[in-house]
């Protein structure tokens, strides 16, 4: 999936630049294609434009730079409540003195859609989102994750194309959270929607979408499918930024287009697949995931380079073992290991040989 | 602990009570800290605020003046049938001759003739006048007694023969000490004067109270009031052997005027009083007096609606006289006018004030508070430079040319000053409770309306508004209070047909000094304001008040 040019995406992010003040850039040079049917997360820190995108794209926002295309058309003119994009703020916005109907029934009455009309697409609205029996109620005497149901509700209703959700399930606990993006998922897939999506939390977004676009600073920095993401990061701030990640800093001693050979600034040489390198003598941050690495020596190959590592502590995660260690100087080395019957524990003061095949072990930018 | 339960199966706490009483034991403890932390306030308010309105509600039909005053006369007038057309008998006289005199000797009958000119017009000079003339009636009595015996016009005689003796022995101890910062001994009446001499007695002990409070003075210094000798011939007329309750030289003395009295050249009360004022030959006045002698009346809250009480019974005023109702109505109306006045330029500048940026925002508050920085009068007086004949607005309109120099608008001393000086002053209180609901309304709910496909106007309108309501209810119920009681302003440019209830309360506090009729007003101010909270509170519902958050 995923849409290459911009003439035949969906939603298209052209060269846009954002400032408020005048001064600093919110967003910088952004450009995005969105396919039609296709679940987009910007996923990125607090403060890295991630709000600021999706304000220009539903209208309340205008780009100080570029232009944004919906099916084809810039609709940097046209005003928000022409635009028919959904939308699922993060506090719900969910109108309080009215009811939970009253608030579906909304868009479809300033749409002027009859009154049977309507109440046959809020009663199925409802019932989408499982809420069916609700109707009546204020949005007041509803539990947060019903209130975030509404709101989802509030924003389909109207059968809009494209939905745009700000961390819609912040503010919900972490097992309803997981719940309803679930959920989520399942009725955009189903309606066959095209949903951009915004959160913090890389789980929900390796979970949800098709693709991925990592921000950082008013940039996108990477923009993939999630798999990739994780395991093939194209920078140190979406390897760091996107699950665990061990690095280990190094200047590259040989490089071919394969293989990188670093040596760490503790003396030691490992090999990494060159990413962000290209010559002798660059500095570079090594990254490795922490459930790739291996202690074992018989499952690693036998010309791999070890790096010696001293235990500072177990943790018994139930399905996990989770082992820092100190290695090439730094003791915040983190190894993952499985729970399986023949699974060593280590203890604390062991020494042990460390290694990975050479393919998970990724030169990035220093 | 596990919990434990007692006999009767409540539950008991660690101390071996209910859990129940304990925990009422606890919670009182702290009910009596917090009552203790607002008790200075509680007392604040209870004293300047309660109490005065306890006071207002008691003096609008508090009306024991007349029966204080006249306690004879209201107790000899309860035969008399106010709708016999026919002038009440000479015992009515008679009882109000030693009212009257004993109400002139205190300076009290101008007091009441200006309580029953409320009523009747014309009492009041003519209780003024008789007050003058009821010496002379007592002076017949007392050249009759004197020529009979010097020692009748001698106080320590008449202190003597009434007073009790124990009162008397103290009354010289005083006099000797010469002490004077302490009043006399209270005074007492002597065992048997009070049953042989009843009238003579009561008057004579309501003079030596009076003269004790007043002036700090004995009875046996002063002289003897002359209503005492009309007193005197009354009782010994009644009772020839009042002298046996005596004795020494007051029994003699008693004797021979008792003997002598029959042949006293007694006085005729009622050509007295018709003398001193036609007045008293008329049924109408003996009619208002009977009427209003209960201690408590409705008069002052029927005068208030417009009313009267007759001694035919309720009836409306002259039509001439009828002032209250129109201005309770034109109260309401120009405070209504007001209220919606505020809301309508008020609306627009919370909105502002809760969507600018926080800088500008605070620039434009203080702009709405400045007023109150500056004082009411001063501010009251800027709109009378604005808006008067020869003022700024009429010389520019006359300049422009829409407006002939000689026929100016009238702006200011109607209806009109009224209500534009007052919907300024009264703007912030409209404006900061809207502005503290409007700023909790997050802009959140305007962009969710949007991009549900409503325009600005439908978001706004089905949105924001009504989320914003409960700072109009807020705003209007406090402008209203404010206006319908306000009185300044309206005085200054209200002119005749631009003053409110307040202006005529105001008026009768201060110039008429007709409180009673004062509170009444107020009286119903107050209820009809209660009655609006409670129809508010029925319509609208007062959990639909926010002042913010
Ligand atoms: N209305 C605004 N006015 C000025 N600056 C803003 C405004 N909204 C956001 N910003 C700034 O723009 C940057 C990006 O904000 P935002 O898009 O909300 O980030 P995110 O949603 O990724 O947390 C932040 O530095 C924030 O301070
Ligand atoms: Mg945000």
């Amino acid at each position: 999936m995923g849409a290459n040019g911009t003439n035949e995406a969906f939603v298209a992010f052209d060269r846009v630049q954002k400032s408020y003040d005048g001064e600093t850039l919110v967003v910088k040079d952004l450009n995005l294609a969105i396919a039609k049917g296709e679940f987009l997360t910007m996923l990125g820190p607090s403060g890295s434009g991630k709000t600021t995108c999706l304000m220009m794209l539903a209208g309340f926002e205008t780009a100080t730079n570029g232009e944004i295309l919906l099916d084809g058309k810039p609709i940097n003119s046209v005003p928000p409540h022409k635009r028919g994009i959904g939308m699922v703020f993060q506090n719900y916005a969910l109108f309080p003195h009215m009811t939970v109907a009253e608030n579906l029934s909304f868009p479809l009455e300033v749409r002027k859609i009859g009154k049977s009309d309507r109440e046959a697409k809020v009663k199925r609205a409802l019932e989408m989102v499982q809420m069916g029996d609700f109707g009546g109620r204020r949005p007041a005497q509803l539990s947060g994750g019903q209130q975030q149901r509404v709101a989802l509700a509030r924003a389909l209703v109207f059968e809009p194309e494209l939905v745009l959700m700000d961390e819609p399930l912040g503010a919900l606990d972490k097992q309803l959270r997981e719940h309803m993006q679930f959920e989520i998922k399942h009725i955009a897939d189903s309606l066959g929607i095209t949903v951009v999506y915004v959160t913090h939390d890389q789980t929900e977004a390796l979970t949800m979408s098709d693709r991925v676009a990592v921000f950082e600073d008013g940039r996108i920095q990477q923009l993939a499918p999630p798999d990739q993401l994780y395991e093939a990061p194209e920078n140190s701030f979406v390897a760091q930024f996107i699950g665990e990640n061990n690095s280990l800093e190094g200047v590259v001693e040989q490089i071919n287009n394969k293989v990188a050979v670093v040596r760490l600034d503790s003396g030691d040489l490992i090999d990494t697949i060159p990413v962000n390198v290209s010559q002798v003598g660059e500095r570079t941050r090594v990254s490795i995931r922490p459930e790739r690495v291996e202690f074992i020596k018989d499952r690693l190959s036998p010309d791999a380079h070890t790096l010696k590592a001293e235990v500072l502590e177990f943790v018994y995660m139930g399905d996990i073992f989770r082992t820092r260690l100190r290695v090439a100087g730094k003791d915040d080395f983190i190894i993952k290991s499985r729970n399986a019957p023949d699974q060593v524990r280590l203890k604390p003061g062991q020494t042990i040989e460390i290694g990975w095949m050479p393919e998970d072990c990724r030169a990035l930018d220093a | 602990m596990s919990d434990t339960t007692d006999a009767a199966g409540r539950i008991i706490s660690a101390d071996g009570r209910p859990l129940k009483s304990s925990l009422n034991r606890a919670l009182r403890r702290e009910k009596l800290r917090a009552l203790a932390l607002i008790a200075p306030l509680l007392i604040f308010v209870l004293i300047t605020f309660i109490a005065p309105i306890a006071d207002m509600l008691f003096r609008s039909v508090e009306n024991d003046i007349v029966s204080n005053t006249m306690p004879r006369t209201v107790a000899s007038l309860r035969d008399w049938d106010s709708t016999s057309g026919e002038v009440p008998g000479a015992g009515v006289f008679e009882s109000a001759y030693f009212d009257l005199a004993v109400a002139a000797q205190k300076k009290l009958h101008s007091q009441l003739g200006t309580r029953l000119n409320y009523e009747l017009t014309g009492m009041s000079s003519m209780f003024r006048r008789t007050g003058r003339r009821m010496d002379d009636v007592g002076e017949v009595y007392m050249d009759q007694f004197a020529a009979l015996d010097q020692a009748w016009e001698s106080p320590e005689v008449w202190a003597a023969m009434i007073g009790d003796a124990d009162w008397l022995a103290s009354e010289k101890a005083w006099a000797k000490a010469q002490n004077p910062g302490t009043p006399p001994p209270a005074f007492e009446v002597k065992e048997g004067a009070q049953a042989a001499l009843p009238l003579t007695a009561a008057l004579y002990k309501d003079f030596a109270a009076y003269l004790r409070l007043n002036d700090g003075d004995s009875p046996t210094q002063e002289e003897p009031w002359p209503v005492f000798y009309a007193a005197l011939y009354t009782d010994l007329i009644n009772r020839p052997d009042a002298a046996t309750a005596f004795s020494g030289a007051d029994a003699q003395r008693l004797q021979t005027s008792a003997a002598a009295v029959t042949n006293f050249e007694a006085v005729d009360y009622k050509a007295a009083f018709v003398k001193a004022d036609d007045g008293w030959g008329q049924v109408n006045t003996w009619a208002t007096i009977k009427a209003f002698s209960p201690k408590y009346t409705p008069g002052y809250f029927l005068n208030a609606v417009d009313m009267q009480k007759t001694p035919q019974g309720i009836s409306a005023q002259p039509e001439s006289q009828q002032i209250y109702i129109l201005l309770f109505k034109r109260t309401l109306f120009l405070s209504l006018t007001i209220m919606f006045s505020c809301i309508a330029l008020g609306y627009p500048v919370a909105w502002l004030l809760a969507n600018l940026p926080a800088r500008s925002a605070n620039l434009l508050l203080i702009l709405v508070l400045l007023p109150f920085w500056t004082s009411l009068l001063v501010r009251t007086s800027a709109w009378k430079v604005l808006l008067q004949q020869q003022g700024v607005i009429n010389d520019t309109l006359v300049w422009i040319g829409l407006v002939n120099d000689t026929d100016r608008l009238v702006l200011i001393n109607n209806q009109f000053g009224t209500i534009v000086a007052m919907t300024h002053i009264l703007l912030p209180f409209m404006i900061l409770p809207l502005y503290s609901v409007m700023k909790t309304i997050p802009p959140s709910y305007l962009r969710a309306a949007k991009s549900l496909g409503a325009t600005n106007w439908t978001a706004f309108w089905r949105v924001y508004f009504p989320q914003s309501v409960p700072g109009i209810g807020a705003g209007s119920i406090l402008v209203f209070i404010l206006s319908i009681g306000y009185y300044i302003t309206p005085e200054l440019v209200g002119g005749t047909t631009g003053t409110f209830i307040s202006n005529r309360i105001a008026y009768h506090i201060s110039s008429s000094l007709n409180w009673g009729l004062a509170a009444a007003l107020g009286t119903i101010l107050l209820v009809v304001v209660l009655a609006l909270y409670w129809a508010y509170d029925r319509i609208v519902g007062i959990d639909n008040v926010k002042l913010g958050g």
